[in-house]
């Protein structure tokens, strides 16, 4: 008999329990994906019953604070009003978000070609942007009247600005290395541009975008509070003027709803472009 | 006085064509900003016989990485003249005689191994340009086949090192400019990568112009060793590396390679 030997596992048996791990691994990761889902539902689930509880127990006046269950019937009963004015404010952040968005793309890649566009303009996009959506917006109003426009100009000017910073900062997010490769491979401008500078931008622009989303809508539903007749920010002053809370809160579901997928939109969008970018796969 | 750099090597093929693939002579280059004018490359004269690989070893500020450059022409010299490869150092780059691997490897993250290796034949023409070799061949030279298709971040420092030496060679360069390629890289991956560089060199008959800071490195690799000094940047001494034929890593435990590394010590220690 040979010296006493530590019994080496067949190769069958390294599988199996190379198998079992992986298996054991993957019902793990399943196991934090439902945890992950589920508590900041169960903790959303608790508030509510908490709210609703508030409610009854205190007897509070329904345009003080409605319960949950009169805004769901609210939002059961009137679902076409709120549909039918969701419509305008959609149409005005997304357009808002397209031009806003599309002339800051435009803007930052003139700036990163020409010095001097930058160093006259960007003061007073500086100084733009610390004005308050709420101040400039009737001035809007009165130059571009009631209608779309001037709801598609506010949302479109508060998308402008960080699009227009973020996206310079990506175009010029290169490294010098970067651009030496590309001076040795005699690139033209528009090769260094397309090839390196837009592509690196794109992280900055993302997350401009993500940002946008959100505010597109702000945007487009401050735009309504002015004497608009229809849209998300028309109702919320109606049903404030009325006291009609639960219509208030639900019209306020109904805008946050489309808000969020909205962003999660562009999320996925990123998620699709950015395959490469390593914060996104980790 | 010209220091020449006498590169003996077994001829690889095709036979090198005549003259030096470098030729400086007085080479200056300075720096002028709001406080000072600084002289980055002092009267500079040297040159490398086509097919020879020289290594440059100097402090750092000895301005070796901007020696590089100018035969690179990514910096214009002062004063001086420029010979690659028989023309101007802009007319080499042109014609895509020259590959360059940087110190971080420069990858661009949105392209995969096998996009980033093409880059070179996408843009300034480059695909019309002579000598475009097959990208999956070169990942295979660089020992990255299986990998066409990795993203930079799935690869590790060495691996985005080999890609980037398979970029520089995708136009077939004759001359090839690396700038502490392997720097940043831990020791053991620095070792097999010099060996394979050798191998590469071997194989592609190119004239390579390495920086590093390792003495080892410069002595393992160069056929001659150029030892810079700082402020101003100027060369001190050629060195011819006395080791004979195919270079092994077990050759770095030498009495001959041991005595030359304590020269090039000694020298740097006065640099």
């Amino acid at each position: 008999m040979s010296a006493p030997s530590l019994t080496r596992p067949t190769a069958g048996e390294y599988a199996s329990s190379e198998e079992s791990a992986r298996a054991e691994f993957a019902a793990a990761a399943r196991a934090a994906a439902w945890r992950r889902r589920l508590l900041p539902l169960g903790a959303a689930l608790l508030l509510l019953g908490l709210w609703q509880l508030g409610v009854v127990v205190f007897h509070i006046r329904p345009f003080i604070a409605p319960a949950p269950t009169a805004v769901a019937a609210t939002l059961y009963d009137k679902f076409g009003l709120l549909l039918a004015n969701l419509a305008p404010t959609a149409i005005e952040a997304l357009a808002g978000f397209v031009i806003g968005n599309g002339v800051a793309i435009i803007a930052a890649t003139v700036f990163v070609h020409q010095r001097a566009a930058e160093e006259a303009f960007f003061p007073m996009a500086v100084m733009f942007h610390t004005v308050p959506v709420v101040a400039y917006a009737p001035i809007l109003v009165l130059m571009l009247g009631n209608g779309l426009e001037a709801k598609v100009a506010i949302a479109a000017l508060v998308c402008f600005f960080p699009t227009l910073v973020n996206m310079t900062r990506g175009l010029r997010a290169v490294s010098p290395q970067q651009m030496e490769l590309m001076r040795i491979l005699s690139a033209t401008r528009s090769e260094v541009f397309f090839k390196l500078r837009l592509m690196s931008s794109l992280p900055f622009l993302f997350a401009a975008l993500k940002i946008a989303a959100a505010t597109s809508v702000i945007g487009a539903i401050v735009g309504e509070w002015i004497g608009a007749t229809t849209g998300i920010g028309a109702l919320i002053i109606q049903a404030t003027y009325n006291f009609d809370s639960p219509l208030l809160y639900a019209t306020i579901v109904v805008g946050s709803v489309f808000s969020a997928t909205f962003f999660a939109a562009i999320s996925q969008l990123e998620r699709f472009f950015l395959k490469w970018n390593v914060s996104q796969a980790a | 006085m010209v220091p020449q750099v006498s590169l003996d090597r077994a001829p690889p093929t095709p036979p090198p064509q005549p003259g030096p693939a470098i030729q400086l002579r007085n080479v200056t280059v300075r720096f002028t900003s709001e406080r000072a004018a600084t002289t980055a490359l002092d009267r500079i004269s040297f040159s490398v016989q086509r097919g020879g690989f020289l290594t440059l070893l100097g402090p750092s500020g000895c301005g070796k990485s901007t020696l590089l450059r100018v035969v690179a022409d990514l910096v214009a010299a002062t004063w001086g003249e420029i010979e690659v490869l028989g023309t101007s150092a802009a007319a080499a780059r042109a014609r895509r005689d020259i590959g360059f691997v940087f110190q971080d490897a420069s990858l661009l993250a949105w392209r995969t191994s096998l996009e980033n290796v093409e880059l070179p034949l996408e843009v300034g023409g480059g695909a019309k340009r002579r000598g475009a070799r097959d990208a999956r061949e070169l990942l295979a030279l660089v020992g990255l086949a299986g990998w066409e298709n990795a993203y930079p971040h799935e690869l590790s420092g060495g691996m985005r090192q080999r890609v980037a030496i398979a970029r520089a060679l995708v136009n077939d360069p004759k001359l090839l400019l690396m700038d502490e390629p392997f720097g940043a890289l831990d020791e053991i991956t620095r070792d097999r990568l010099n060996e394979e560089l050798l191998r590469i060199w071997e194989n592609t008959g190119a004239t390579i112009l390495f920086v590093t800071h390792s003495i080892y490195e410069a002595a393992f690799l160069g056929q001659s060793v150029m030892l810079m000094a700082a402020r101003p940047g100027r060369v001190r001494e050629i060195v011819a590396v006395p080791l004979p034929g195919r270079r092994t890593l077990a050759m770095r435990e030498t009495p001959q390679f041991v005595e030359l590394a304590a020269h090039l010590r000694r020298v740097l220690e006065t640099c």
